[in-house]
């Protein structure tokens, strides 16, 4: 297990490379670091010191992969890729156009982001596979054909009707809890979770319902179910005891590879509720054109995907015990 | 020549799409096993439905889709810089009719209060008459009595050509030796193979409620207007091609790509597998907002510093149209790849396959003419799983500010710009509204459509 763990990890390394790759071709080869430097400093009426001095500061003043001005191991190293890159896997982001330390801010706004994501992400679970279950038990009524119906109704609405809808009633009609906001302490805090928790989980009810019916109904028509039918067992046991537990597989394929992206938020519901978090951490980077947030935000991200690929197979050798590890 | 066309890089694109559409049609209808799957999806009720209602938006949409620069008045045979589509000259009138600032649906008063000076010299603060929004009316008090006038007409109007169209479908569908009667008997019973009665249907309701918008927005605002005054039904049917282009050119511009790389990596497996195993996980490790931020925002800087790259406004927005096109085809090209890929791994032991291989066919050959065809299915149930969560995403794109350009006219720009809104009082609540309606009506059709063409065309669900 060890070793396929470590593998994996060593696996992860090209990936990031690659990744690492791809913004750099974005930042640096559609625009070189003139380009950026005279965006930020705005575009006309820019000197070519002051440009210098900006690539200066940022170290973009070498060249971009090849160094044939310096010696032995440095004509590779001593390059703006390299160096680059190689922070980036110490965990070293640099720093925002503000000045400000990249990872020190992104360790102050992960949490945030975990205190919405995470609650949205067990209710919403529980929320869709019950309301599976119960399609899945009325199969084939009126109930399960209607409800499938919503479910089609609900997925074809954009989330952002869902985020404004709920605001407008709860907050704006009803006066419940605050419209946004965020506030770290305990059960005050409460509040203002809830509005984007419900507005999370709901958003997600038909496309998740149904995807999970569909399983629910694939397990109904195996033949253990049949037998344990055949054995006289009741309804309820049937689909709370063997077909929950064989659903579940494929369920955990969609479900574990997000649980690592929850640190990193939702853009819409953290910019909508003004919770201050990584999500609205990357909206404020993309409208201020801040590259380095953004690059980092991106290597962050494909970190903690790659993390979740491998808790996915983890996962599943736990709850398939036909896969095993190797 | 009274104007000058214009081309813009996705219109081509579109009459790509629309020319490879009628030419699979053309080809499909000749052979059976092409045609059966897409007689399941006919005779499923929804399904017909949702085509009559998709039909409907891509009509608007391909109207959109031909440009010119109009010749200017004056006679010196120059051309006007402005861009404009067949949708601008036939809605002409919503276009120009704007207003100062917000009007409430079929409102005859603006939004806000301004200081009017009366006739007899007297001054004060109300709300004036708007000046297009009913503005036939000589007393705003019979507003009622003449929306109701008008929609009664318009609905009659409606009625009409739905009559047409089912004269002319009754005459087309009728057989050797039967009365138009009994023809429309076996459509009203579904007697007939596909359920001419839930499309007739809809395509009643369709044309109903097109006739009264185009009636009435003649007289009102349909939908209001914005914060600048202009026609908000206008804006929202100007949406209609944003949302069919991220909808359909997203995955097709990619295709190609999708294709070759998931059959040569299922099919020689080995290293050129790894190659391509490597290329979509890495770009599928990066989340694809991320992605479509980090592109869209070189993108800009690019389109900051070489001004001289592109005309106009408008060449400029389907630029950066076309390009958010191809960067979510990125994402959602590695999906496809992998199904192909797992696909190809199966096919490649055929027997067929097997029996090309020991013929002495090329590799070329046996993907193109052995394995191409046989993941075709895959393909088409992928473009149109695809097509709703698209025109979903490209709102969201636009909200976070890295969609579409902000000059061009979208479901996601629209709601953009109106969230604010909500918090005015009176609420500013047409302009969402209307942009969530146009945007649920086109997605909610495509969802239906394309649950139909999944179950026709995945062997898996054929039982």
């Amino acid at each position: 297990m060890i070793a396929y763990i470590v593998r994996r990890l060593l696996h992860a390394v090209p990936i990031l490379v690659g990744v690492n790759l791809i913004t750099f071709a974005l930042f640096f080869f559609v625009n070189s670091p003139d380009d950026m430097a005279r965006i930020h400093l705005g575009v006309k009426r820019v000197t070519p010191e002051a440009i210098a001095k900006w690539k200066e500061d940022r170290g973009f003043n070498r060249p971009l992969f090849y160094n044939a001005a310096a010696a032995g191991a440095d004509k590779v190293a001593d390059t703006i890729f390299f160096r680059h890159s190689v922070r980036l896997f110490a965990g070293d982001f640099g720093r925002s156009e503000d000045g400000r330390d990249i990872r020190r801010e992104i360790f102050q706004r992960m949490w945030p982001s975990v205190a919405i994501a995470l609650p949205t992400f067990a209710v919403g679970i529980l929320v869709y596979i019950t309301f599976a279950m119960l399609l899945a038990f009325f199969r084939g009524t009126y109930l399960d054909a209607w409800g499938v119906v919503a479910c089609v109704g609900m997925m074809s609405v954009s989330t952002l009707f869902y985020v404004i809808g709920g605001q407008y009633l709860v907050s704006k009609l009803w006066h419940l809890v605050p419209i946004s906001g965020y506030d770290a302490g305990g059960l005050h805090a409460l509040k203002f979770l809830a509005l984007p928790v419900i507005v999370g989980v709901v958003s997600g009810v038909g496309s998740s319902t149904r995807l999970y019916r569909s399983f629910f109904l694939e397990e109904i028509g195996k033949d253990y179910v049949r037998t344990a039918r055949a054995k006289g067992l009741s309804e309820p046991r049937v689909l709370f005891r063997h077909v929950l537990g064989n659903a579940l597989i494929p369920i955990l394929t969609g479900v574990v590879v997000v649980i690592p992206l929850l640190f990193v938020g939702s853009l819409i519901m953290e910019s909508f509720f003004g919770i201050p978090g990584l999500g609205s951490y990357t909206i404020d980077a993309i409208t201020s054109q801040d590259f380095f947030v953004v690059r980092a935000m991106v290597f962050l991200g494909a970190v903690l995907y790659i993390v979740g690929l491998i808790l996915t197979d983890i996962s599943y050798s736990l709850a398939d015990p036909r896969v095993r590890l190797e | 020549m009274p104007f000058q066309l214009v081309f813009l890089w996705t219109d081509v694109l579109i009459y790509v799409l629309l020319a490879a559409v009628i030419g699979f049609g053309l080809y499909a209808a000749r052979h059976e096993h092409l045609r059966a799957p897409w007689r399941l999806v006919a005779r499923r009720p929804l399904a017909a439905a949702a085509a009559v209602v998709l039909a409907a938006y891509a009509a608007v949409g391909l109207l959109d889709s031909f440009h010119f620069h109009a010749r200017l008045a004056g006679g010196d045979g120059r051309y006007s810089a402005e861009v404009r589509s067949l949708l601008d000259v036939l809605a002409a009138p919503l276009r120009a009719r704007t207003e100062k600032t917000y009007s409430a649906p079929f409102a005859t008063h603006a939004y806000t209060k301004e200081t009017v000076e009366h006739p007899d010299g007297r001054v004060a603060r109300e709300y004036p008459r708007l000046e297009h929004g009913g503005a036939h009316l000589e007393d705003p008090g019979g507003r009622a009595a003449d929306i109701a006038a008008r929609a009664a007409l318009a609905t009659l109007a409606g009625l009409g050509l739905w009559a047409v169209a089912v004269a002319g479908l009754v005459a087309l569908r009728r057989r050797r030796g039967e009365t138009p009667a009994s023809v429309w008997r076996r459509f009203a019973r579904g007697e007939d193979e596909i359920p001419w009665r839930t499309l007739l249907v809809t395509l009643g309701v369709v044309l109903v409620l097109a006739a009264n918008a185009v009636g009435l927005s003649f007289y009102y605002h349909v939908f209001g207007t914005d914060q600048v005054g202009q026609d908000v039904f206008y804006r929202s049917l100007k949406s209609v091609r944003t949302g069919l282009v991220i909808g359909t050119l997203t995955t097709l511009v990619m295709l190609p790509f999708a294709l070759l790389f998931g059959i040569a990596a299922g099919y020689f497996r080995g290293w050129v597998d790894n190659i391509i195993q490597y290329f979509y996980t890495t770009l599928n490790s990066i989340p694809w907002v991320l992605l479509v931020a980090a592109s869209i925002l070189s993108l800009q800087v690019y389109m900051a510093n070489n001004p001289e790259a592109f005309n106009t406004t408008a060449e400029r927005a389907d630029m950066r149209l076309l390009f958010l096109c191809l960067i979510m085809g990125v994402t959602s090209w590695t999906g496809l790849c992998r199904l192909l890929r797992g696909e190809t791994f199966k096919l490649r032991e055929g027997d067929y396959v097997q029996a090309a291989r020991a013929l002495g066919a090329s590799h070329g050959a046996i993907m193109a003419r052995h394995l191409l065809p046989n993941v075709m299915h895959i393909v088409l149930i992928t473009v149109v799983l695809d097509f709703s969560s698209l025109v979903l995403a490209e709102a969201v794109l636009s909200y976070v500010g890295v969609g579409v350009d902000p000059t061009m006219e979208s479901w996601g720009n629209m709601i953009n710009g109106a969230r604010l809104e909500m918090a005015r009082e009176p609420m500013v609540w047409w302009s969402l509204t209307a942009a969530f309606v146009f945007m649920f009506g086109l997605v909610l059709a495509a969802n239906l459509f394309a649950d139909a063409v999944r179950d026709a065309f995945d062997p898996r669900l054929r039982k």
